[in-house]
This record gives structure tokens, C-alpha cells and sequence, in this order.
């Protein structure tokens, strides 16, 4: 055993004896697809590593064998802790000290703290009865690991995203575990409930536990990671310390190919000012807001999650209505009370969650884009004019180029990229003044989401319309945006040109990642 | 098409992804007691146990509540089955079929010539019940289908094939002991008459059903694991728990408890008909629904659903009492059970819209 | 021009797969029950027959289709058809006097229709308040309503059934226009109606989205709670026109009157291709159920198989139904997925 593993030559595994995971010649393969080819992929014993890769290079895959979902091609070595596991299932990986947190995490809503933290425990103990004491000495003895504080008997569904996030890690380092494998964790978290999570994972290396860290959140890996490894397509480009990689570099790793961002062009002077908001308040969600926003010009808000971005935004829309203030198009007061009334003003939103609150997934591309222009597809006898509602979405799909098989297919058979440009034509094809766009490139890989940029300055070059855009990616407001506005909790704090010093001004005077 | 588990609670579509409830004030015992539903529906009990007691005065007797203690074993034991479907996250019409289909075959055996043993007897309805509950489990969990349409069409098979069987025949002149058993009690009390009376077998039935229900629930594993499907069954899945298994636990202790409800009510009335359960199955989803159960699962108490059984009866008998005419009676119950889904989910939906969740600076 | 039918059938084919199976099924259905029936199934009169029950089965069913497709369903159809029969038969017996002319007939017949449709819009709007505004789950909502419905009927009627309709209504029942039963006409002009609102209508193209993904249709600028609203409206107007055909038909209204047709319309919506988790359904789908399902329940008749056998059948064939739809569906699934691979991997 000890032989065959010498026989691979790797230069990153400095200590064969210490490496916690050590895969070699990983595949997996799926009807007419290669999720993963002859992949190595190795980590040491407390190590906090990171595992980099688009949607599709097979990082998640790899997640998966690690914790015994699914089973990769016979020829795959696989030593867990110095022993060779033939076959691993989900409960040998249990076993082993391996656990996962997914990023919809696995909590029980309906039931309480100290339950949830403790629900292994009804697998472990022997009999019919679940002992109470046994479940709050369990729950306390996990929680003070971790320095967590919260009430026992709170039921779940009471906390906000990262409690849930720490009780769930509370959970699963009961016993001898000696991985934890978080799958974009940071995805809903704020600043300060990042430094939390991340202060936990640096008190379990403490204890000996490993942590591997899947995240897109290309900054946050150069704080947290100790190691990265990076994925493309199915096969491993490399493993490197972060000190060696920058922004840059990582992203030329995993797509292969270098992305320059160009700025958008100049605002023509004497343009006209379509938006202007003035002095919006809302109760707890943010306080007196005021900009504008010229024709052809983008604006970027960027703030950490609970800063009130996205509130402002649905209040924009309709769907949020401010207490106080106004909102003005084109110098004339408008009053949004539904999104309905506001896409008559002229304005469309492009909302965060493309899943949920984007698109209707099992309904065809043809409907996804001509749902919000329904009215204005209606020929004869006042009945839908399909050939109209046709060609309409032909044009969009032309000119945004969406990769499609037909217009009758299921918009979840379309790939993040081209989902994210049929939102995109939804909205347009409404012929918005105003179009807000809210974490547009969200969970698309790096191709597309240049794809998306360049769209939107190209967009905005035409001159007639105004266009917000949302984004806690901080380069994203960067690369892309005439103005960048900074909020935190509920307030415009600065507004910040792109230039030399803005990214620092905004990574360290306003601490954003 | 797509056949998926059920949705997660529809229609919450102004929750928006980042608007979470980040309350995080401790709340007192009184104020806890507050946000429980059985409170209310004590309170509300309580409140109309007093009005109809001014208004007729046969209403608050021992005797009364004895009486209706005992009619409401059968519903009060069904609504205990239905609440531990509830509870895993499913949904089932179809038990009155199923307690209708138990109690006949034990009839047939009771009222034949062959001698069967009263144990035999007894078990019939309930290895019936189990039985019939478990196709429902199954079918549920293989074919992924909305439990309601599952439940539908299993009504009619049970209906349907019993009407084959008894070609429509009552069955009574039932065996003395089964006579005495339906009318025994303890506690003998005797009232200024002379009459004898005191807490039915039937509602002995009813609380020991009830006991080992909350002791199941509260209790052991099984119980914990039944609300752990209901509330987040991807969860449930990924701790390695068996959903088959759970949901054919669910499903046929539903089914045992429609056998038992079968015998209780068979013992009651000491007459069984092909088709005298039609239409109870109602009373049994108004008292659990009432008792604050929650329809996509997860969460339901033996407490409430004891309140709200008692809720339903005790609303009958004091229409019956006020000499309301019967025809009314669903009226009252179709209402009554409006009002209070209503009222929850009015709740719910206000306390989202107050949810503000920046602390703005 | 045979391999231009067959050209055009494919292409019918392709963009209906979840109803294609049914032409075939139908064709099948026809030819045994034929055969087993020794041709009797076949005679005029037997066809007379089994096209009589299909109107009001079919209303019923368009009702029952309408809250299915937005992911709800509606338990009340049957008892809100009952309690707008009932008033409208009441209103009839009250109102019509003895020997009336022509004139004050058609008044007073146009006048108790035009009462049950006001009803049922009450009854509807009910429903469609309780479910979109106050968000109560459908499910329990029209549970909830059934059991009223039926209560107010039943305290209505003190539990009788009224029956002796005036002969001038019953001919909605029986007179023919160009050979067509009246009933039958106004089943046919009401899914062609339905059929246009769904695929034409901008209402009809929300209430798929509706039941696809509520939160998404919201975000697109629908007002969802109004569609909602509408919806549980249109069902209760269906069940409504379905009560007007029945009280001709059967010459009486009573409180519990055809409680057996739910299951009936659940099975003809799921053969039909409905989608019960919402989203999808084809009115052509439903039709074509209806006739399969009630030439399947003729033939059995013929063959002397009694009425609440047929009961019994109709309950395995929703569970066979039910089974078809799943396997059907992971085969659809397994190829999507495939599909998906692929197209990553390009």
C-alpha cells in the first residue's frame, strides 16, 4: 500500500504521512460527459483548504466522492487519514470523520436549537427514547466549542441565516470528526458574520479539523485559505499558496483565459437625468436616501448583505413601498405602488435570485421572455399574437445571443449564463428608461458573466437609459460603473469614482471584501 | 410536468431571499404562551363553555360532559392519527374508508356463526387498518403524486369494494358482551333521577391512544424523527434517516387507529353500515386544523388537537341543545373551520410584513 | 398526402407529449370495449348514452383543471354546483307561473340562470379570497368551503331534494339544435372558450406561470393574488354552468347530489395531462380523458358490472393514472438531465 502510493509523483504532498485525503486518479463520468478525468487531489490534517472551479469544472463532483454520495470509476485510489478505501458510502465518510455542510444547509426549521445540534445523537444512543439531558448536555458541551451563544429552546426557524449557518457546524463537529467540507458558505453572510464564521474555522484547525472551503468569493479565499487548489473542466490545473496567486491570476486559472475589462464609456455630457431619488426613507430597511441617475450612465451600489441595497432596490420597483421621500423619472414624480405600476413607469429589475424570483424554470424560454410584454403581444380579437410574441423573442435571444436548443424548451435546460441573458431580455423587452440590476452574475461562470458586462455598457452606450447596478462584488462596480455609491446598514455612506485608489479606498476604508 | 415532493409553503413570494426574521429578544413564558394556538383555543372553549352553560342550563352537567367525552372517542382518536400524517408532512382523507372497511369485516365476524374468538375479533379491524394504511404509505412515497389525489382515490377504492362486499347490508344484533362493552363505565355516578352514569370505555380508549401518542411524539426517536421529515425532508434525507420507513410508520398508525376508531365507534352505536362514515372524515381535519397543526408538516400538538376535537363536539351539542335545527350543524363547522384557517394564516402573513430586519444607523 | 398527415402528427407529437399517448389509448379503448360488447357498444342508442353524462362531467372537470394548473385544487366544486342548483331551482319553482307564455318562460328561465351564475361568483370569490389574499393553502381552503357549501344546501333544502323543474327548462336538458343536444353545445362552446383563455389570453399564460413559480410570476410584474382570485371565480362559474346542465338533466337539485364525481374529475385532469403540482394542462387532454374514461365506465355497464364497482375501478385507474404520469415523467427527467450534461460539457 505504502509503495503504490509513492509511485505517484506530486510535489504538493510534502508529507505523505500527513495528508488527511489523498485521491488519485479520481473519474467520474456521466452519459456523454467527463465530470472529472483522472484527477488527484490531496490535503493534509488540519489543513484549511480551498477548492476553486467554474460551474462545471467538477469541484462539486469531487465534493461528492469525498463524502461518499457517489462513487467515482473503478482505477480510483482513495486514502482517507493512511487507509485505502475501496468503496465509500455516505456512512463510511460519516465515519471517517468527514462532514458536510451544503449551502442550503440541512437544519430542521420546525424544531429547536439544542435539537438540532444534537439530532445525531438519537443514532448513536441505543433504545426506543430520546434522553433530554443527554441532548442539552450534547448541545451545550457543542456550542461552548465554538464560543456560540444562543438560546437552547429557540426553534430554528428564528434565526437569521449565519446563527443557523453556526448552529448546523455545531451540529456536525459532535464527535471525532476531522473534516468539515463547506460548500459556499458565505454566500448570505455579512462582514461581520463572515470574520465569525471564519474565526470558527481557525478554532477547529486549532483542534486538529480540516476544513475544505468551496467559494467563488475570490477575496475571501486569499483571506481563509491555507492552500488553494483550482479545477477546470473536470481536471486539476494546480495547487498553490495563496501568496502566490492574486486576483488576476486565479481567474486566468480557472477559465483558461485571460478576461480585460474595459471601463464603460463616458457619460455624454448633457445628458439627461432619468432617476432621482430624494430623501427615501423606509423603517428598517434604510433612511434617507438620495441620488441620481443620468441617461447612459451606470450606477453601482455596492454594501455588504443588510446594508439595505436590495430593499432600496424593490422599493424602486414597487414592491417595497417607502415611507417617505420621492422617487422622480425624467424630473416627473412618480408613485410606484406595485411593480406592475413601476414597469409602466419605465423601470425594470433584474432581481437577485434567478432560481426563485427571475425566471419560471419549467415553463419555455418563448414565456420566460414575453411574460412582463403579454399586454403588448395581444393582435386580433384582443387574443395573444403568437407570431408576434415569436419574433420578439427571437430578437432578444439574437442579440444577447442565448445558446438554445428551441423556444419551446424549459428555461432550466439552459445553462446559469444563458438563464441570467432570458432574464435580461425579459426586462428589456419591456423597453425600460430605468433598468436595476441586483448581483446580475450571480453563480455564472467567468465567460458569461464578461458576456453580461460588456451587454450592459453596451447598453448603456445607446444614451436612453439609466442603469443601477447592484453587485457586493466589489470589482464588479469597479470594471463596470460610472459612480459607485457605498451603503451600510440602511445609509448611503460615500460615493466613490473608479480610478487608481478606489479599490482600496473601498477595501479598506469601508471594509468591504 | 414535474413530479416533485410537494412544494415548500407556497405563495411566500414577498419573502424576499435576504429579508430573514433576525428577532432576537427572549421572550417571557406569558408571552410564549401567547404564540401557542392551544391557548387560544382554550381560551376560546373556555368562553364558550360558560355562554352556552348561562343560556341552557342541561349544558354544564357532570352527566353532559361525560356524554360528550364518549361521542367524541371516534373522531378524538382518528383526529390523533391524522395528526401524526400531518405532522411527517402528508395528507390523508382516506381513514374514515378504512375505518368503515375494518369495522365491517369485525362485524362479519362478530355476527357469524363460526364462534370467532373475541381477541381474533378484535384484531381484524386493526391488522385491516394497518394494512390499508400501509398501500396508502406506499403508494405516497413510490409515485411521488400530492397525497390528497392518492388519498382521493383510495377513498373510492375502499368505498367502492366494501359496497361489493356487503351489497349495502347493515350488520347489527350484535353479541351481548359487545352490548355491554359499549355501554360500560367507570366512576359510577348517580344523578337525582337515580340513572347511573360515568366515564365511558370509549373515552378510556380515546386517552390511552392520546398518552401513547404523546409520549411517541415527545418521547422517543420516532416521534422527533416524525417532525424532522416534516419540517425540512431534504434534511431529513441527508442525516440518513429512512423517509419509507417513517412515512409507512405514519400512514399505518393511522390506519391502526382507524381500525380502533372503527370498534369504538361500532361499540357505540352497535351498528355498523357500509356507508355511516361517510362525510366524518371533515370533523376529524376541523378538529386537527383547529388544533394548530400545521398543513405542510412539521409542527402539531396532541394538546391542541384534543382542544379542538372537544371544540367541534362541544359546538354540536350546544347547537343541539339550543334547538338548533340540525341541517345548521355543518353550517356552524364548515364556518368555524374557515374562521380559524383563515386566522392563521392572517397571522402569519402580518407578522411577515412587520419583519424589519436592518438595524438602520 | 398520407406522409403529410404523418409529418403533421409528428410535429403535434413533439409539442404534446404529455397528452400523445391518449388518441391511441382512446382508439384502443374503443376497439375492445366494441369487441367485448359484441358490437352492442357500438349501437346508436348506447352512443346516445354514453355522450348524456358527458357534458356536466366535463364542466366539472374544466373546473376542477382551471386551480389545478396554478398548483391548487378545488374540493368545493361539486357542493358550490349543489347549492347554486338548488337556489336556482327554487328560484324556478317560486317564481314560474302556471301556464306562462313564451315570453315571461324565457325571462324567467334566462333569470334563474343568470341567478346561479351570480352564486356561484359569490361562492368563487370566497374561495379565491381565502387562497390568494389570505394565502390559506387550497387544499384546506376548499375542504373548508365544501363542508359550508354543503351546510347551507342542506339547511336550504331542510335536506329534501327539489325536484319538478318547469318543462321549459328540462329542454336544456333534452332538445337538440342540428342533431346536438343543447347540454352537449354549451360543454363544447365553454372548452373552447377555456381553450382560448389558456393559450391566448394573457390571464391564461399566468395562470401556468402561477402555478409553476408564484414568486417568480410576482417578480414579472403579475398580480398574483388577483389571478388567484379569478381562478377559484372561473371554477365556481364552471361548476356553476355544470349545475345548470345537471338540474335539467336530473329534473332535481338536493344537497348531495353527484358526490362521486370528484374523484371522476381528478382522474380525467390527471389522465388529461394536468399537472397537479401546477404548470401544465391542455383542455384537448381533458376532453380526450373524458371519452376514454367514460367509454371505459359505458362498456363496464354493458358487461354488467354495477354502478359502485365502477367506483372501485375509477379509484385504481386514478392510482394507475397516477403511476403512468411518474414513470413518464422520470423518463423525461433521466433525458433532461442527459441533455444538461451535454451541454455542459460542450
Amino acid at each position: 500500500m505504502r509503495e503504490e502510493r509513492s509511485m505517484g509523483e506530486s510535489r504538493v504532498h510534502r508529507s505523505v504521512m500527513d495528508s488527511f485525503i489523498d485521491f488519485r486518479n479520481v473519474s467520474k463520468f456521466y452519459p456523454g460527459v467527463r465530470a472529472l478525468n483522472n484527477v488527484d487531489f490531496a490535503f493534509e490534517k488540519g489543513e484549511i483548504h480551498c477548492l476553486v472551479g467554474e460551474n462545471g469544472s467538477g469541484k462539486s463532483t469531487m465534493i461528492k466522492i469525498i463524502s461518499g454520495v457517489i462513487q467515482p470509476e473503478p482505477g480510483a485510489t482513495m486514502v482517507i487519514n493512511g487507509t485505502r478505501i475501496t468503496a465509500m458510502h455516505a456512512k463510511d465518510a460519516i465515519d471517517r470523520g468527514v462532514r458536510v455542510i451544503y449551502q442550503d444547509l440541512s437544519l430542521f426549521p420546525n424544531l429547536t436549537v439544542k435539537e438540532n445540534i444534537a439530532f445525531g445523537l438519537y443514532g448513536d444512543t441505543r433504545g426506543p427514547f430520546v434522553n433530554w439531558k443527554a441532548v442539552e448536555d450534547r448541545a451545550v458541551s457543542a456550542m461552548r466549542s465554538i464560543a456560540l451563544e444562543l438560546d437552547l429552546d429557540r426553534l430554528v426557524s428564528s434565526l437569521s441565516i449565519a446563527q443557523q449557518q453556526l448552529v448546523e457546524i455545531a451540529g456536525s463537529i459532535i464527535g471525532d470528526i476531522k473534516l468539515l467540507i463547506l460548500d459556499e458558505p458565505t454566500a448570505s453572510l455579512t462582514r461581520v458574520e463572515v470574520d465569525r464564521l471564519f474565526a470558527t474555522i481557525r478554532t477547529l484547525k486549532e483542534r486538529g479539523i480540516a476544513t475544505l472551503f468551496v467559494s467563488h468569493k475570490l477575496n475571501e479565499i486569499f483571506e481563509i485559505a491555507e492552500r488553494v487548489t483550482v479545477f477546470r473542466d473536470g481536471a486539476k490545473i494546480g495547487v498553490f499558496e495563496p501568496k502566490e496567486l492574486d486576483q488576476k491570476k486565479l481567474v486566468f486559472l480557472m477559465t483558461g483565459q485571460e478576461v480585460v475589462s474595459e471601463p464603460p464609456k463616458p457619460v455624454r455630457s448633457g445628458a439627461p437625468e432619468l432617476l432621482r431619488v430624494e430623501k427615501l426613507s423606509r423603517g428598517g430597511n434604510y433612511k434617507d436616501i438620495s441620488f441620481s441617475v443620468r441617461a447612459g450612465e451606470i450606477l453601482g451600489i455596492t454594501g455588504r448583505l443588510g446594508s439595505g441595497r436590495t430593499e432600496l432596490a424593490l422599493s424602486l420597483f414597487g414592491m417595497n413601498p417607502p415611507e417617505s421621500g420621492s422617487i422622480f423619472i425624467s424630473g416627473k414624480r412618480v408613485r410606484v405602488h406595485s411593480n406592475a405600476a413601476a414597469t409602466r413607469a419605465g423601470i425594470a429589475y433584474v432581481p437577485e435570485n434567478r432560481l426563485t424570483q427571475g425566471l419560471i424554470m419549467p415553463q419555455s424560454i418563448l414565456a420566460n421572455i414575453t411574460i412582463t410584454i403579454l399586454e403588448k403581444v395581444i393582435g386580433a380579437f384582443r387574443l395573444l399574437d403568437h407570431s408576434r410574441s415569436e419574433s420578439l423573442s427571437r430578437e432578444w435571444i439574437e442579440r444577447l445571443s442565448i445558446k438554445m436548443p428551441s423556444l419551446d424548451a424549459a428555461v432550466q435546460t439552459l445553462s446559469g449564463g444563458n438563464q441570467q441573458k432570458v432574464v435580461l431580455s425579459k426586462w428589456l423587452a419591456t423597453n425600460p428608461r430605468i433598468l436595476i440590476l441586483d448581483e446580475p452574475t450571480v453563480g455564472i461562470d467567468v465567460f458569461a458573466k464578461d458576456s453580461v458586462h460588456r451587454f450592459v455598457k453596451q447598453l448603456a452606450e445607446r444614451g436612453d437609459i439609466a442603469i443601477v447596478l447592484i453587485s457586493d462584488e466589489v470589482h464588479e462596480v469597479l470594471d463596470n460603473c460610472h459612480r459607485i455609491l457605498v451603503m451600510d446598514r440602511g445609509r448611503v455612506l460615500d460615493e466613490v469614482l473608479p480610478g487608481s485608489d478606489a479599490e482600496a479606498t473601498l477595501l479598506e476604508k469601508f471594509n468591504l471584501a | 410536468m414535474k413530479f416533485c415532493p410537494a412544494p415548500t409553503p407556497r405563495l411566500r413570494y414577498w419573502r424576499n431571499s435576504t429579508l430573514h426574521n433576525r428577532k432576537t429578544s427572549r421572550r417571557n413564558v406569558i408571552s410564549r404562551a401567547f404564540t401557542r394556538s392551544e391557548t387560544y383555543l382554550f381560551i376560546i372553549l373556555f368562553v364558550l363553555v360558560a355562554v352556552v352553560s348561562i343560556i341552557s342550563p342541561r349544558f354544564f352537567t357532570a352527566r353532559n360532559a361525560l356524554q360528550i367525552l364518549r361521542t367524541s372517542a371516534f373522531t378524538g382518536i382518528l383526529s390523533i392519527g391524522f395528526l401524526f400524517v400531518l405532522i411527517q408532512g402528508g395528507l390523508d382523507i382516506s381513514f374514515t374508508a378504512t375505518a368503515t372497511v375494518a369495522q365491517y369485516l369485525m362485524a362479519l365476524a362478530l355476527v357469524s356463526k363460526g364462534n370467532v374468538p373475541i381477541l381474533v375479533v378484535l384484531l381484524i379491524p386493526i391488522a385491516v387498518g394497518m394494512l390499508l394504511g400501509s398501500v396508502n404509505a406506499v403508494l405516497i412515497h413510490r409515485l411521488k403524486a400530492p397525497s390528497i389525489i392518492v388519498a382521493i382515490a383510495n377513498l373510492n377504492i375502499y368505498y367502492g369494494v366494501l359496497q361489493i362486499i356487503s351489497g349495502g347490508t347493515w350488520i347489527y344484533n350484535f353479541p351481548d358482551w359487545f352490548d355491554r362493552v359499549g355501554k360500560g363505565f367507570v366512576f359510577a355516578f348517580v344523578d337525582e333521577n337515580g340513572a347511573t352514569f360515568g366515564l365511558s370505555y370509549l373515552t378510556l380508549i380515546w386517552i390511552a391512544v392520546a398518552i401513547v401518542a404523546v409520549v411517541v411524539l415527545r418521547y422517543t426517536k420516532l416521534g422527533r424523527h416524525l417532525f424532522a421529515l416534516g419540517g425540512n425532508i431534504e434534511a431529513a434525507r441527508r442525516s440518513g434517516l429512512s423517509l419509507f420507513r417513517l412515512r409507512l410508520f405514519a400512514y399505518s398508525f393511522l390506519g391502526l387507529l382507524a381500525g380502533l376508531a372503527g370498534i369504538v365507534q361500532a361499540l357505540d352505536t352497535q351498528t355498523v353500515a357500509p356507508n355511516a362514515l361517510v362525510g366524518r372524515e371533515f370533523d376529524v381535519v376541523a378538529a386537527v386544523v383547529l388544533g394548530g397543526a400545521n398543513i405542510f408538516g412539521g409542527a402539531g400538538s396532541v394538546g391542541g388537537t384534543l382542544l379542538g376535537v372537544l371544540l367541534i363536539t362541544v359546538i354540536t351539542n350546544a347547537l343541539t341543545l339550543l334547538r338548533i335545527p340540525a341541517y345548521w350543524h355543518q353550517v356552524f363547522i364548515g364556518a368555524v373551520v374557515l374562521a380559524s384557517i383563515s386566522v392563521t394564516s392572517l397571522r402569519a402573513l402580518l407578522a411577515r410584513r412587520k419583519e424589519r430586519i436592518i438595524d438602520v444607523r | 398526402m398520407f406522409a403529410e398527415f404523418v409529418k403533421r402528427y409528428q410535429s403535434w407529437h413533439d409539442r404534446n407529449q404529455d397528452i400523445a399517448a391518449l388518441p391511441w389509448l382512446l382508439f384502443v379503448v374503443l376497439a375492445i370495449m366494441t369487441v367485448a360488447t359484441g358490437g352492442r357498444f357500438l349501437r346508436a342508442h348506447n352512443i346516445t348514452n354514453l355522450l348524456a353524462q358527458m357534458p356536466e362531467l366535463g364542466l366539472l372537470s374544466l373546473a376542477m383543471m382551471v386551480p389545478m394548473v396554478t398548483a391548487g385544487i378545488n374540493l368545493s366544486i361539486i357542493s358550490s354546483a349543489n347549492l347554486t342548483a338548488v337556489i336556482m331551482a327554487l328560484f324556478l319553482k317560486g317564481v314560474f307561473p302556471q301556464g306562462a307564455g313564451g315570453g315571461t318562460t324565457i325571462i324567467i328561465i334566462v333569470g334563474a340562470i343568470a341567478l346561479g351564475m351570480i352564486v356561484s361568483i359569490v361562492l368563487g370569490l370566497l374561495n379565491g379570497f381565502l387562497v390568494g389574499y389570505v394565502e390559506v393553502p387550497a387544499v384546506l381552503t376548499t375542504l373548508g368551503t365544501m363542508i359550508l357549501y354543503e351546510g347551507i344546501t342542506l339547511a336550504i333544502t331542510r335536506g329534501f331534494v327539489i325536484s319538478s323543474m318547469p318543462e321549459a327548462y328540462l329542454l336544456i336538458g333534452n332538445a337538440r339544435i342540428l342533431g346536438l343536444p343543447i347540454h352537449m353545445i354549451i360543454f363544447l362552446v365553454v372548452a373552447l372558450v377555456m381553450a382560448i383563455i389558456f393559450h391566448r389570453r394573457p390571464y391564461g399564460r399566468h395562470l401556468f406561470f402561477v402555478g409553476s413559480n408564484p414568486t417568480a410570476t410576482a417578480y414579472s410584474g403579475v398580480n398574483v393574488r388577483r389571478v388567484l382570485l379569478k381562478t377559484y371565480v372561473i371554477s365556481s362559474v364552471l361548476a356553476g354552468i355544470a349545475a345548470v346542465v345537471m338540474l335539467a338533466r336530473f329534473n332535481s337539485a338536493n344537497a348531495r347530489q353527484g358526490s362521486s364525481l370528484l374523484l371522476s374529475t381528478v382522474l380525467i385532469c390527471m389522465l388529461g395531462g394536468t399537472d397537479p403540482f401546477g404548470g401544465f394542462g391542455k383542455v384537448l387532454g381533458l376532453v380526450m380523458a373524458m371519452v376514454i374514461l367514460q367509454a371505459v365506465t359505458n362498456g363496464l355497464n354493458l358487461l354488467g358490472v354495477r354502478s359502485f364497482a365502477t367506483v372501485a375501478i375509477w379509484g385504481a385507474m386514478l392510482v394507475g393514472v397516477i403511476a403512468y404520469r411518474y414513470y413518464q415523467h422520470q423518463k423525461w427527467e433521466r433525458k433532461r438531465k442527459q441533455l444538461q450534461r451535454a451541454r455542459m460539457q460542450q
